[in-house]
Order: structure tokens, then C-alpha cells, then sequence
């Protein structure tokens, strides 16, 4: 029937050799049934095993009742891109049982309830039937409860299938129920009834199991949106305007709780800070810039559909010169696109977002460490450069739970940018809002409020000249523009500068960004390892570009842009920067709303040379 | 000499911004004139005063007042996001905002209402010309009933009373006047002023240009004379600004527009109505309707209404000062968060 069943069949009676911390785990399932408790807990104990993992959700735009997958991926060498073999398929919803089996990679387990009495018809792979609903039923558990804690029945029998320490599970439900023992006693029986029933009915027949390692030691496990979320904070965000959208509503819900905490006067009890949800996201960067105007610290969150809602104030931003910080965490086309699905496609959007000759800096976090640094920094940048910088995350890294090392503290003090006091005024005599007197084309601020006759100015998205007076004048326009272009370039030195690994000889050179770089860490591994294909390798942290990205095109015979979009976006914009390098530049660019496999990226290259 | 100062030992021209550019005669300049004799007499200290405005002939008069405060010319119909943005920002700034008919009846219509709902501390002024002016004469939506314009005919849809808008989200203060009342317009943007929340004030500011349209029996002489240039959209006829005489309390007055045609005004008579009783506020905008009359004065308060700032529960600080050590948690706060996540003890 399929593909994966290709392997012959006999292969699987030898005696298989054991596969330890290297397969992935699919659990099939329906949303709204409460699933998640019960998959997280699985990634939180093998993790505590010491093993890397990374999990993925796979989920429907509902909010009860479809079908929705999560993938565990256990491995050894701490590979975290998206997999597309499935080792073990836990499948519990019957809707989609036949679809999923046929998933199941040849020499794999599929796990299902034994109350469908559905026929195992595929020879390659080893079925174990679990009678979910008798061992619900013989357990203490309220009727309106048992659904839920269900769930906890399959990860009992993975935990002796694939030997995972029940203590383990145990520290897993303890984590996420926050010590509260109700609930955590109420799952671990169901834990327990899974594991028992399998220790006596189960004969393992199949190849797969971890093994306690060392390698997640003193590492955290968390999703990109709150790791954002907690940079802002460390950033000084004092302003949020916002208007719910998936997959950014979570960073949002984030950076409440952190704030709650961290920012409360303690002698007043009031908050230094205000989130206003807005009725719009039109709204809702009005809001961010009017802040950020008047000087507070200000960031909304949105994705894709409410990005394109603030184009027009973009190009406001970008001419008027007001800091503020737009997070787009990505997700795949219009509002009826594939809402809860991942991708890069804004970034020539984000890049060029407004009414025309607009252009802004744009910060590409890959993982939890780079979304808190991106987190803080964005508002260094803004303020620096007197304009709206953009974080673009995606619902990869938002969404999902990463391994991570402890987040560094800021390294510098907060960089307010040039603000020009009463002060200084009073000092130099005069305040021109335009004037570019360091030649890095940045003109100081005063902030509403200066108590000075010369502090105000009036900002507006007409043409001006350095006094902030409505000009018409060709002149004032074009000497306007050519400062912003000299701002944008200072700014190719001020964002955060790729990271570059140059293989002595290679002939090819990859580019790629965001979520994408653990395809190709991974590709990269593959195509040295498999086909003797040596790559460098360029991560791009963020836009504007500089040179140190068009001399790494420039050694390099070949260039391949990987990203997760269909137009190639990057690679139009490498093509767009460097004219003569662009016969060079080869676009590997897939969006079919999943993260970029390895598997697809080694293919697609190999295809090409 | 000795020009007359006022408390701040400002004189009423140190309230002034630059020259307007409006046409001559247009409402939107003795409003304007108004903001600044008012400011001037309040004594109110400039560099509190933040200027707003959305796009439109209307939304270009803050740089014509007060240029010792600090403006902002937004974008169309989004003023109040804005100002949602500065004034909680930074809750010590008076916002004083200037939009349009078509700013805020049309584009601007959702922003509008979500500000009042918020209740966001501002003088919100609507200078109403029943016209898209700087797009050169299209009918807004407070176009009435039959009103002709010259290059989009006869508007034959029920105007939008921004009054109304206002008072069905519940705004805390609402008033209307017209801007050939200068006395009227002074204390209404004095109380307004010195209401903490939204203050909408709705104001009838004649277009000398593009109100006037030749097919009005009624219309200047001068432009039926004239008819022929008039059809070149850019010549524009001088026109003296409308002034009426100080009504009382109750007076009806039918005001001569530029175009000839007339608007209707009654003064609100403050031992008649209770401008705190919002049902009866709806009901005399409902009756004037009817009449063809605009009320003007003081049509609804309520100084109870929480403002967005304090239903923020914000520090009293404004955020905007608050120093980079209360912004920044310390080390110590990053390594509480971490201890709590990390894995393996
Ligand atoms: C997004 C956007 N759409 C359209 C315009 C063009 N535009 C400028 S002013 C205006 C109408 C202004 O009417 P109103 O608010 O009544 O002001 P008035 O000129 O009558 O004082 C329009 C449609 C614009 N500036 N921005
Ligand atoms: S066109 Fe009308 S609204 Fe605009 S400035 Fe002239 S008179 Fe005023
Ligand atoms: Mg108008």
C-alpha cells in the first residue's frame, strides 16, 4: 500500500538489535481531549533521562474534536529538525487509525486501543492492542475526568514498552501540576495501570528503548513565545498593545504572568507597566508607537494576518522615526490559510512593510536563547535606531518546547538611544528633531514632556525638513531620505551579525535562518556523512545584511538559501542586495506548513548539484 | 508696550503654532484661535500639552496652535490609538486631539469608539464639515439629508451624529458647539480640559470650499457670480469666518452658511436639561434630529467614569520615566525563573 512498507518482511523475525535514543514517537490523538498533560510528561521524562528530545504539536484550527499529532523525537545526538520517519505510533483516535498506521516507518510499533478490534494488517511493524477503556474503568477516576486522564494509560505502557523510569513520569506530572498532589496522584495511578498492564501482557517485540544519559544536565525545557516574552521583560517592555491571534497569543499570555511577578511596585502593589488588548491590531501598533513617542519601552505580538493590518503605521514608524518592536510569530498565509501551521513567509513582508521605500531591521531568533536575547535587544535597537524592528519567531519555535541552557542576563546596561533633554538644550540653544549631527544618519529626541520652549516638535508622516516643519521641498525630501538610508546602513553594524562556520575547501555554502538552522545543522551532518559533501554554513541572525554575509557568498561557489516559504523570500533579498553574486544563489525554499526536514533539505540539494 | 501676560508670564502669541494654511474664512481656524485663547487664559504649561491629530484639512490645525507642545499628525482615522499609546505612556501628558468628520465618522469610526470605551484621558475634538475637505468634496458620513456638493451631487444617506456614537459607548463627556460660537466654544474647551476622561467635543466648522455648491438658490452671491471659476477646484474665494451673536440659554438661531444654506443651532438651557442623565441626553439628540436643530452645550458628563490609566492600576509615575532599574529586573529575578524550569537538579 505504502512506500514504508517497502522492507521485506522476513527481516523483522531475526532478532532485532536494540534501537536506543534514536527513533520518534507519534501520538495520535483528538484535540480538546486533553492529550497535552499526558505528552508532555512523556518529553519531561526522557528528558530527565539525560536524553535530548524536542517535541512538536500538530494541530487543528479547533478547538474540540479534530484530529491532532504530537511528535516526540528521541535523539541521541541531540538532532532537534522535524523527523519524518515514525518509529511509534501511539494511535488513539479512530478516526484517523488507518492514516496513521500507514505512517509508521517499516520495523516500527503501533500502539492502539484494543476495544476498535480493528484487523492488524501490516506485517512490518509490531501492533500492541491496549485496553485503555477496561483499565480506565477499574481505576477511581470522576466520569467527567476519565477522557482526560486516559491519556495517561498509553504513556504507562510506553513507559514499560520503551523503559522509561516511572520516577521520571512522576517528576514530569509533579512539574506540571506544580507540586499539586491531586492531580498528579489521580494520573500517576493511570500511569501505574498502563505500565503494569503491559509489564504482564506485553511481550516486547520490537527494537526500541532509552537509556539514561547526561546530556540535558542543567538544561531547561520551555517554548519559544515565553522565552520571548521573559527577554522582553529583561528588556524593560513597559507597554504592550495586542490582539489575540494564534500563534502569538501565547507570548502575550507570557509576558502577563512574568510581568505580574517581576514588575510590581512593592510598596504599592501597581504594575510599572500596561497591556492594553486592542480591538484591532491596526490599533494595536497605534498604540505601541504612541507609547513608544512618549517614551516607554513598547512591543505588541501578532502573526502574519495582523502583521499585513499594520503596514500603513509601519511606514509611519519607519519615516517619523518612532521606537517600537513588532514579534510576528509566523504562521502559514491569510487568516483561512493554515492557521495553526508553521512557516518564514513574512519575511520580505516584515522587511519592506508600509507604503513604499520602507525598509526595517529584522532579528531571526533560532532557538529559546536567541528568542530572550532578540527578547531584550530589540528594544536596545529601536531606541538606538529610532525605528519599528520586527521579531520574527514562528509557530515552530513559539509553540513547541525546546531543550535550552539557562539564558544569559543582558550583557550590556539598556541602550536608551539619543535623548536630548531640557538640559542640553538650554546648553546648545537650539533643538532641530532632523538633525544629523553625528554622521551616522541618527537625529537625538526630545520625549512630550521636556520642560523647554524649544523641546516640542511636531511629527507627522508629511514631508520634513531637520526642524520638523511640513516641507513640500524636492531638496528637504531627498536629504530626509538619503539620512534615513544613512540610519539603515549604522544599523547593518548594530543588529546581531551571523554566525559563520567556513569549511576550509568547501565549495558550497548554505544560508539559512530562524527555526530552519536545525534542518540544516542536521542536512549538513547528512550530506558529509552520506555523501562526502562538505558545506559552509551561514546562519543570518538578522536584517539589514552587511559584508560579512557578502563575502561568505563571494567564497563560495554555490549558495543555497533554505528556508521554510515558497517564494524564496531570502534569497530574493540576497539576489536583491548583491546583483553580482545573485547567478550564485540557489533557493531551497518548501512550505507545506510542517518545519524543514534534514531529509528534504539533502535531497533537494543533492538534486541540484 | 507691556503686552498682557498670563499667570506663566506668557502672552497669548507664545500659544500660537505656525501659520495656518487653511483657507480663509474655514472653521477649523477659530477653533484654532480658540484653543489658543483658552490655553492662553487656563495658563496651561505647553510642554504637558501633547497635540494629536488624524488626516484632513481638520487633522492639519495642531500645527497651527500651542508650538511649544509636541504634536502628532497620525494617520487617518487612527488618532486614538495613538493617544491610547502617549497617555498611558506617559499619564501625566493633556492630550488635546483634532480630527474630522470623515477622520472619525468614516475611517476612524472603530478607533473612535474603542477610545471612549477606554475612556482614554483626551479632548477629543470632531471638527465637523459634513465634508471630506482635503480630498477635495466628497460627502462624509454627518453629510445630511440632501445636502449637495458639487462633484458628488445629492447625499440621500442618513448622517452619522457623532454625539450620538459617542454617547451610545458610553463616553463621559459629550458636547457640541459650532466654531462661529467662539464664546461657547471657549467654555466647552475649558470643561473639556479639565474632564480627566474622553471628552468628545463635536464641532460644526464650516467648509468655505466645498460646502458652497452653485446649485443652492441660497448661495453667496459673489460665488454665483462667480460660477465659472468656481468650476477650477483650485480657486478658492476669500471668505470672511461665520460669527454669530452670543445666544442665550434656549435660543434657537438659524446660522447663513457660506453656501446660503442655514444651520439650525440650539442652545442648550442648563436649567432644562441635566447633563448628567445619559437617557435624556439621547432623547433631546433624538428630538433635535427630528427638528433639524443641533444642540449645542454641554450635552452629557460623567466625571465618575474610570479613565484607562487607572483602570490600568499603573504606578503613578508615568511609565515613560520610570528608570532603567525599575524596568530591568535584576540578575537575580532571571536565575529565580531559570532555577524553577531547569530539568535535573
Ligand atoms: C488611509 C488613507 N486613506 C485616504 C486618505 C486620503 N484622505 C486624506 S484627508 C481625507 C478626508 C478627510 O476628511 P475629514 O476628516 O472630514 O477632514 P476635513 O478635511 O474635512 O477637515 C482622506 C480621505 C488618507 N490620507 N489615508
Ligand atoms: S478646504 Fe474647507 S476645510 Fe479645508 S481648509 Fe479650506 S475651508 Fe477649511
Ligand atoms: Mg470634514
Amino acid at each position: 500500500m505504502s512506500d514504508v512498507q517497502s522492507s521485506p518482511a522476513e527481516s523483522l523475525m531475526a532478532e532485532p538489535e536494540p534501537i536506543i535514543n534514536d527513533f520518534q514517537i507519534m501520538i495520535a490523538t483528538v484535540n480538546g481531549s486533553g492529550s497535552q498533560t499526558a505528552n508532555t510528561a512523556l518529553l519531561r521524562a526522557i528528558f530527565r533521562m539525560g536524553i535530548p528530545i524536542s517535541g512538536k504539536n500538530i494541530f487543528p484550527s479547533n478547538i474540540q474534536g479534530l484530529p491532532t499529532w504530537f511528535t516526540i523525537r528521541v535523539s541521541k545526538d541531540g538532532y532537534i529538525a522535524r523527523m519524518e520517519d515514525v518509529h511509534i505510533m501511539v494511535a488513539m483516535n479512530r478516526d484517523t487509525f488507518e492514516e496513521d498506521v500507514q505512517k509508521v516507518t517499516s520495523g516500527g510499533i503501533c500502539l492502539y486501543r484494543s476495544e476498535w478490534k480493528v484487523r492488524e494488517d501490516r506485517e512490518d511493524i509490531t501492533y500492541y492492542a491496549l485496553p485503555v477503556k477496561d483499565l480506565i474503568d477499574e481505576l477511581d477516576v470522576p466520569g467527567n475526568l476519565k477522557s482526560y486522564v486516559e491519556n495517561m494509560i498509553y504513556v504507562g505502557a510506553l513507559a514499560t514498552i520503551i523503559e522509561i523510569d516511572l520516577d521520571d513520569i512522576g517528576f514530569a506530572l509533579d512539574f506540571h501540576f506544580g507540586g499539586r498532589a491531586k492531580p498528579i496522584n489521580m494520573n500517576m495511578a493511570a500511569v501505574r495501570a498502563g505500565y503494569e498492564w503491559a509489564q504482564d501482557n506485553l511481550a516486547k517485540r520490537d527494537p526500541f528503548k532509552v537509556a539514561r544519559m547526561d546530556k540535558t544536565d542543567g538544561m531547561l525545557l520551555l517554548d519559544g513565545n515565553s522565552a520571548g516574552a521573559l527577554g522582553a521583560v529583561f528588556g524593560g517592555v513597559s507597554f504592550i498593545a495586542w490582539y489575540p491571534i494564534t500563534p502569538s497569543t501565547g507570548m502575550i499570555d507570557a509576558v502577563r504572568a512574568y510581568l505580574a511577578d517581576m514588575r510590581t511596585d512593592p510598596n504599592t502593589g501597581d504594575a510599572t507597566y500596561a497591556i492594553v488588548q486592542a480591538e484591532d491590531e491596526l490599533a494595536a501598533i497605534g498604540m505601541v508607537i504612541g507609547a513608544g513617542w512618549a517614551g516607554a519601552r513598547a512591543m505588541t505580538s501578532t502573526s502574519g494576518p495582523g502583521m499585513s493590518l499594520m503596514s500603513e503605521f509601519a511606514g509611519l514608524a519607519y519615516f517619523a522615526e518612532i521606537p517600537s518592536v513588532i514579534w510576528n510569530v509566523q504562521r502559514m498565509g491569510p487568516s483561512t490559510g493554515l492557521p495553526t501551521r508553521t512557516s518564514q513567509g513574512d519575511v520580505l513582508a516584515a522587511y519592506f512593510l508600509g507604503h513604499g521605500d520602507t525598509k526595517h531591521p529584522v532579528l531571526f531568533p533560532n532557538d529559546l536563547s536567541e528568542a530572550f536575547e532578540f527578547g531584550w535587544k530589540a528594544f536596545d535597537l529601536a531606541e538606538q535606531l529610532q525605528t519599528l524592528v520586527f521579531v520574527l519567531s514562528d509557530l515552530d519555535l513559539g509553540m513547541n518546547l525546546w531543550m535550552s541552557k539557562p539564558f544569559a542576563y543582558p550583557d550590556v546596561p539598556m541602550d536608551r538611544g539619543k535623548l536630548v533633554t531640557a538640559e542640553d538644550i538650554e546648553r546648545e540653544g537650539k533643538f532641530w528633531r532632523y538633525e544629523d549631527k553625528d554622521g551616522d544618519g541618527i537625529a537625538a529626541r526630545t520625549l512630550p514632556g521636556t520642560d523647554h520652549p524649544l523641546a516640542a516638535y511636531f511629527v507627522r508622516g508629511t514631508g520634513h525638513d531637520e526642524r520638523a516643519i511640513y516641507s513640500e521641498r524636492s531638496e528637504d525630501w531627498l536629504a530626509n531620505m538619503a539620512r534615513l538610508n544613512r540610519k539603515f546602513d549604522t544599523g547593518r553594524g548594530l543588529v546581531p551579525q551571523p554566525v559563520v562556520d567556513q569549511v576550509a575547501g568547501a565549495a558550497i555554502g548554505i544560508i539559512a535562518y530562524g527555526t530552519s538552522d536545525g534542518c540544516v545543522i542536521e542536512g549538513r551532518d547528512r550530506l558529509q556523512a552520506e555523501h562526502r559533501l562538505a558545506t559552509s554554513y551561514l546562519r543570518l541572525r538578522a536584517l539589514p545584511l552587511n559584508d560579512v554575509t557578502r563575502k561568505f557568498i563571494a567564497n563560495h561557489d554555490r549558495i543555497y538559501v533554505v528556508e521554510n516559504n515558497s517564494d524564496g523570500q531570502m534569497a530574493m533579498i540576497l539576489r536583491m542586495e548583491y546583483p553580482e553574486l545573485a547567478g550564485r544563489i540557489v533557493s531551497l525554499a518548501f512550505a507545506d506548513g510542517m518545519p524543514l526536514s534534514p531529509r528534504w533539505m539533502v535531497n533537494a540539494l543533492l538534486e541540484q548539484e | 508696550m507691556g503686552a498682557r501676560t498670563n499667570e506663566l508670564g506668557l502672552t497669548r502669541n507664545d500659544y500660537k503654532g505656525r501659520p495656518s494654511t487653511l483657507c480663509a474664512g474655514c472653521g477649523h481656524n477659530s477653533i484654532s484661535n480658540q484653543i489658543i485663547a483658552v490655553a492662553y487664559e487656563m495658563g496651561l504649561n505647553q510642554h504637558d500639552v501633547i497635540k494629536l491629530s488624524g488626516i484632513g484639512c481638520s487633522s492639519k490645525s495642531p500645527a497651527y496652535f500651542l508650538g511649544r507642545s509636541h504634536g502628532f499628525n497620525a494617520l487617518h482615522g487612527r488618532m486614538p490609538s495613538i493617544a491610547t499609546g502617549a497617555t498611558t505612556a506617559n499619564r501625566d501628558l493633556i492630550a488635546v486631539g483634532v480630527s474630522g468628520d470623515g477622520d472619525t465618522g468614516s475611517i476612524g469610526l472603530g478607533q473612535f469608539k474603542h477610545m471612549i470605551r477606554r475612556n482614554v484621558p483626551i479632548v477629543y475634538i470632531v471638527e465637523n464639515n459634513g465634508v471630506y475637505a482635503l480630498t477635495k468634496g466628497q460627502f462624509s458620513a454627518t453629510a445630511d439629508i440632501g445636502q449637495k456638493l458639487k462633484y458628488a451631487g445629492i447625499n440621500e444617506m442618513p448622517p452619522i451624529d457623532i454625539c450620538m456614537e459617542a454617547l451610545i459607548d458610553n463616553a463621559s463627556f459629550v458636547a457640541r458647539s459650532f466654531a462661529g460660537d467662539p464664546t461657547q466654544v471657549r467654555e466647552l474647551l475649558k470643561a473639556a480640559i479639565s474632564h480627566k476622561g474622553t471628552a468628545v467635543l463635536d464641532i460644526i466648522s464650516p467648509c468655505v470650499t466645498f460646502n458652497n455648491h452653485e446649485t443652492s438658490s441660497k448661495s453667496y452671491p459673489y460665488g454665483k457670480s462667480h460660477q465659472e471659476s468656481l468650476q477650477d477646484i483650485t480657486y478658492i474665494p476669500m471668505y470672511d469666518p461665520i460669527i454669530i451673536d452670543v445666544m442665550e440659554p434656549g435660543q434657537v438661531q438659524a446660522v447663513e452658511m457660506h453656501d446660503g444654506s442655514h444651520v439650525v443651532l440650539k442652545k442648550l438651557d442648563p436649567t432644562k436639561h441635566d447633563p448628567t442623565n445619559r437617557l435624556a441626553a439621547m432623547q433631546l439628540l433624538e428630538e433635535a434630529r427630528a427638528k433639524e436643530q443641533f444642540i449645542t452645550g454641554l450635552i452629557y458628563v460623567d466625571e465618575t467614569q474610570k479613565t484607562l490609566p487607572e483602570l490600568s492600576h499603573m504606578v503613578k509615575t508615568p511609565l515613560a520615566h520610570l528608570p532603567n532599574e525599575t524596568l530591568r529586573p535584576p540578575r537575580e529575578a532571571l536565575a529565580k525563573v531559570m532555577d524553577r524550569l531547569v530539568c535535573c537538579d
